[in-house]
């Protein structure tokens, strides 16, 4: 079982969110972040001074998949979030020990 | 013939009874006898009542609209300026002086603003409200109850020490600010009041020594809020952090309600100065938004040029400088001097918080000096220039019917000097004691919360409370 993190531009959710829903991956969390990478921030005013920020508002998905479903599951979110340009975001893959489900204490694969 | 007669008979029941008719109306005799002294003095007695009625319907709505102004006006504009771990605080400043001031007010404050004593601070004579009922005061306003002048006044009471809350936003602990505030608000906000516009006061336009225009408060309330906050901003220090770390408003939007608020309390501020329902309340109402419009404007510009972008925030500050400096004019400018004051006010005063502030280095947070102190000096000798008797013959007229010259636009040079002289005095009791306070405050009880209340921010350190519990 892997675990795929993608932190992405807040404007793109929806976008991935229906191309993981057509990969035919159901369950995912989602979570409000700041961040940034190589991506600089926007300077903004307060009193006539200019001020940067830096911590940019993202969107991270998380979802837990079969192995086999990994490659299906980068590609969707890839192909629905990817631009060009520097902030499109990253994605982390890693394993995953164990899964359970909490109402009826199913483990490993059939869990996810 | 039997109905002949009976037509003789009626004629006269038909022109009488129109008669009977308007005799119920005019108590008094019928159209044809003469007008006796009684009905004249009736007469005269019901235009009273009706003038008095239409000033006591203006002046009790402008006293709400300058409550309006504090609470929730001041309170949004400072709340969404200030951090969010600072909003419930900040308000709570606001809301403590309506509170607090108004006892004071009741017990000693009036009294010593408006009672009769020397030029400097009026006396003892009406402690606890004695003397003030419902039947007008002369000396003040003779179309009102007193009560109502008593109560208008106080919203101005509340409205001043509130306004110094902005320069020492999110370092001072609460107990401390309300005990400096209310004696702050005694012995610096009724005596200058008192020689502003008491009897006998030092810098009153009829009568004082130094005769000073000031219609709405331009000394009495912005000059004293603004020096005192300066002076309290520098005695407290900066907050941690400043200038280095960016602290910018949590709510802009909050602020800009908040500025609305006071835009249009303003009409109350200073179209209700003049106590009645008249055509001088029309020229301060027309004069404020003049002010306040032409500022928005100015300082909107002077920002776009400095920035390359206009803020929100900028907009917001220009029209309050405006309002500011249009306080003590309103009641004696044309119009369209009144959006050349609001022209000026907003480049100056942006000027002041954009360059002088970051020079200085000084930590005046919601720049209560910049807008306040620097408008309402500002706004003091613009009055002097021009105020015109063609508006307001404060110095009524000479033998020949004309009207005295005020300002200098009326060729009365004279008048920039007693401005002057009046916002120098404003500068100086507020100086000598606001420094006295703080000093006897702090000595007493501190004023400054320690570094681990700032920041944990005042809402939980002051008040236990969080402002935004944004997940329940």
């Amino acid at each position: 079982m892997l675990k795929i993190e993608a932190i992405l531009q807040p404007s793109k959710l929806d976008a991935v969110k229906d191309a993981l829903l057509e990969a035919g991956i159901e369950g995912m969390t989602i979570l409000e972040a700041r961040g940034h990478g190589r991506q600089k921030g926007h300077t903004e005013f307060y009193r006539g001074r200019e001020y940067t920020v830096d911590l940019l508002p993202k969107v991270k998905i998380e979802l837990v998949v079969i192995d086999d479903l990994k490659e299906k599951a980068v590609q969707a979110i890839i192909g629905a979030a990817r631009t060009g340009r520097i902030g499109d975001g990253k994605i982390f893959v890693s394993r995953i020990d164990e899964a359970i489900r909490i109402r009826n204490d199913e483990r490993g694969e059939t869990a996810l | 013939m039997p109905s002949r007669r009976f037509h003789l008979f009626l004629l006269p029941v038909c022109l009488g009874s129109p008669a009977f008719a308007l005799a119920q109306a005019v108590p008094a005799s019928s159209p044809q006898a003469p007008v006796t002294q009684a009905q004249i003095a009736a007469l005269q007695q019901a235009v009273q009542n009706a003038q008095s009625a239409g000033d006591n319907a203006w002046m009790l709505v402008s006293a709400a609209l300058v409550l309006l102004m504090t609470g929730p006006g001041l309170a949004l504009f400072y709340g969404g300026l200030v951090r969010r771990k600072n909003i419930l605080g900040t308000m709570m400043q606001s809301f403590a002086m309506m509170g607090m001031v108004t006892i004071l007010w009741a017990i000693a404050g009036y009294s010593l603003a408006f009672g009769h004593g020397n030029s400097f601070v009026g006396g003892f004579e009406h402690l606890f409200l004695r003397g003030v009922g419902l039947a007008p005061n002369p000396d003040y306003a003779p179309t009102i109850p007193e009560q109502t002048y008593m109560i208008y006044q106080l919203m101005f009471a509340i409205i001043t020490p509130a306004l110094i809350t902005g320069a020492f936003a999110e370092r001072m602990k609460f107990s401390a600010m309300a005990v400096f505030l209310s004696l702050w608000s005694l012995l610096v906000y009724s005596p200058m009041a008192h020689m502003v516009w008491g009897v006998g006061g030092l810098l009153n336009s009829t009568g004082g020594r130094i005769p000073s225009f000031d219609f709405a408060g331009g000394t009495v309330v912005h000059v004293t809020s603004g020096v005192s906050a300066l002076v309290t901003c520098i005695y407290l220090g900066k907050r941690l952090g400043y200038p280095k770390v960016p602290m910018p408003p949590h709510s802009m939007v909050l602020s800009f309600i908040g500025a609305c608020l006071l835009w249009v309390g303003w009409f109350g501020f200073n179209a209700g100065s003049a106590l009645s329902a008249g055509t001088l309340a029309t020229s301060a109402f027309v004069n404020t938004h003049f002010a306040a419009a032409a500022a928005a404007f100015g300082w909107t510009i002077a920002e776009w040029i400095h920035n390359g972008k206009p803020t929100a925030l900028g907009a917001i500050s220009g029209a309050v400088a405006g309002l500011v400096a249009i306080t003590p004019a309103s009641g004696f400018v044309q119009p369209l001097s009144a959006l050349v004051i609001g022209l000026i006010a907003g480049a100056v005063c942006s000027f002041m918080v954009f360059e002088v502030k970051s020079r200085l280095g000084y930590d005046d947070s919601l720049d209560a000096f910049g807008v306040h102190g620097a408008g309402g000096t500002l706004g003091a000798l613009l009055t002097g220039i021009f105020a015109t008797g063609a508006i307001n013959a404060a110095y009524g007229r000479d033998a020949a019917g004309k009207t005295i010259p005020t300002g200098v636009v009326d060729g009365h040079w004279g008048q920039l000097l007693n401005q002057t002289a009046g916002a120098a005095i404003a500068w100086g009791l507020s100086i000598v004691g606001t420094l006295a306070l703080l000093f006897l405050v702090d000595k007493v009880m501190g004023l400054r919360v320690s570094a681990e209340d700032e920041a944990a921010g005042l809402d939980l350190s002051q008040h236990g409370e969080e402002g935004y519990d944004l997940n329940s």
